[in-house]
């Protein structure tokens, strides 16, 4: 019986489609001036998708994160779940930081166990179980019991992926994830967040403004451009998965659409 | 163990020199006594004070009596210090107003609080629980503040995206995620205490029960220092020992999980 709820929980795999109609975004900065963070800026993202929002800082790529998560509301347009109006934060949509934001008075399955125990139609044993299940797919199932300060930079943005697949969102937001860790280990996740993403089969909306990286995972690049912050350019990538970093092809695809990021931001400077 | 021994060495010789000049090594021929033992007694006197007066119940009734003030003082403090301190982190208004108060009044020892609170209550236990209350509310009040304060932000975002409501939030992610600062700011209140109690019982004389700190007074008032030496052996005790079994488990734990300072 508790193990029907356990599989009928690990192989259940939620996701919705995304829909962001002319969000308009405004900031007041430090010194009193008005920044336009999001002018009418749409974007649709289907079931599924993985979709990358690259661009310079300021572009406001992560407002627009911040918006789809609930935690941040527009000052017009707004951000559809499924057709739903987003209000608020809500556990169908995970948000990952580039900080690892894991909370040093929990271990590392406490950590993922948090949301999970907010989940209801489940056992403590089950949240235990299905915690382990996904401590396993990100390959930290033998530091399920470790402190977080005892984890490296990786290790602890491997836990936080767990942390938030466990409640098995419809989307999995992620902010600059990777930025804060050295090359070796990023590409390392590079294979095992495409890995999840196949056995999750998740909607990741994705954060970075490194173009290779958005290039590596992304199934499609939404490219933006500050100063207010736009919806530039998209561009699908058809590449074979899994994809390597170093890939020619890669390289390519990834240098086009670095030369459109110069071009915007020269004719800018002008 | 080195460092064991080393520490155990050095108390065995203050409390070597100290019989030497009180003439309790006579034996050995030292029995030059430097001091009358009105004005510093040997270290047998003392040992004798506090052998009778715990076999005869007497010390053990008076701290029984100063350790339920103690406690009754120290936890009405923190049910009083923590909240007000979640309320002062959380509302600037609060702060402004509540938290200078406790910064002002934390700078007050509060054995000055005695005159007024035997004015208040009279000689019972109520003037002595609130110097105690005193002594630990406005450290609590102001550490619990420095640690929500000091909790960052991002803690809050994820559990919000995890379904926590606010209250969620409070009891599971703000108030464990300033734990370190709350407990450092409940042993000093702990340590305020205890010293306000002890100032307390021996400033007033409560019919209601006879403390330690009343045998101290006493001791001062029939002139036996053995008895006053052996009290404040007592008070130094039931402060280590509170720290130690008390205080040390849950920050060595603390410092564990947090990876924070060694030993």
């Amino acid at each position: 019986m508790q193990n029907q709820n356990f599989h009928e929980e690990i192989h259940a795999y939620p996701t919705a489609k995304l829909s962001v109609e002319h969000v308009y975004k405004e900031f007041t900065n430090s010194s009193g001036e008005h920044v336009r963070a999001l002018e009418d800026v749409s974007l649709n993202i289907n079931e599924g998708e993985f979709v990358c929002l690259v661009g310079p800082s300021g572009c406001g790529k992560s407002t627009l994160l911040n918006i789809i998560a609930g935690l941040e509301k527009p000052d017009s347009g707004m951000a559809l779940l499924d057709g739903v109006p987003i209000t608020g934060p809500g556990r169908d949509r995970m948000m990952m930081f580039q900080e690892h934001a894991l909370f040093p008075w929990l271990d590392v399955i406490g950590n993922v166990m948090f949301g999970l125990k907010q989940k209801p139609n489940l056992t403590d044993k089950e949240r235990l179980e299905v915690a382990k299940y996904y401590l396993f797919l990100v390959k930290m199932d033998r530091f399920a019991h470790a402190n977080i300060h005892e984890l490296s930079g990786g290790m602890k943005q491997r836990v936080a992926l767990a942390r938030s697949l466990a409640p098995n969102p419809k989307i999995l937001l992620m902010d600059e994830p990777f930025s804060a860790l050295d090359a070796m280990t990023r590409e390392r996740l590079y294979g095992d967040i495409q890995d999840v993403w196949d056995k999750r089969r998740k909607t990741i909306v994705f954060v970075t403004h490194n173009v290779r990286e958005a290039v590596c995972l992304g199934s499609r690049v939404v490219l933006f451009s500050p100063h207010p912050g736009r919806v530039r350019r998209e561009f699908p990538i058809d590449l074979p998965r899994p994809r390597n970093i170093n890939d020619h092809d890669l390289a390519d695809m990834s240098s086009l659409i670095t030369s459109e990021l110069k071009g915007y931001q020269a004719a800018e400077s002008d | 163990m080195k460092r064991v021994l080393v520490s155990i060495t050095f108390f065995v010789i203050i409390i070597l020199i100290w019989a030497a000049l009180t003439g309790d090594l006579a034996f050995l021929g030292l029995d030059q006594s430097l001091w009358s033992p009105y004005i510093m007694p040997p270290p047998s006197r003392v040992a004798a004070y506090l052998w009778d007066n715990t076999v005869n119940g007497k010390l053990i009734v008076s701290m029984g009596v100063t350790l339920r003030r103690l406690l009754i003082g120290y936890v009405i403090g923190l049910v009083i210090g923590v909240p007000l301190g979640m309320l002062a982190a959380r509302f600037r208004c609060v702060q402004d107003t509540l938290g200078h108060l406790a910064l002002s009044f934390q700078a007050l020892p509060s054995v000055c609080w005695v005159p007024l609170a035997c004015i208040w209550f009279g000689q019972t236990e109520a003037a002595l629980l609130f110097v105690v209350i005193m002594g630990t509310m406005w450290s609590v009040l102001l550490s619990t503040e420095n640690g929500i304060r000091n909790v960052p932000p991002i803690y809050a975002r994820a559990a919000s995206t995890m379904g926590s409501s606010p209250l969620h939030t409070l009891v599971f992610v703000t108030m464990p995620a300033s734990a370190p600062f709350i407990v450092s700011g409940m042993k000093q209140g702990w340590a305020f205490a205890w010293r306000s109690l002890m100032a307390a019982e021996i400033y007033v004389a409560v019919v209601s029960g006879f403390g330690i700190g009343q045998h101290l007074h006493y001791g001062r008032e029939l002139q036996r220092m053995d008895q006053v030496i052996g009290v404040m052996f007592i008070i130094i005790l039931v402060g280590l020992l509170a720290d130690k079994l008390l205080f040390s488990p849950v920050e060595s734990w603390l410092h564990r999980r947090w990876g924070t300072g060694k030993d």
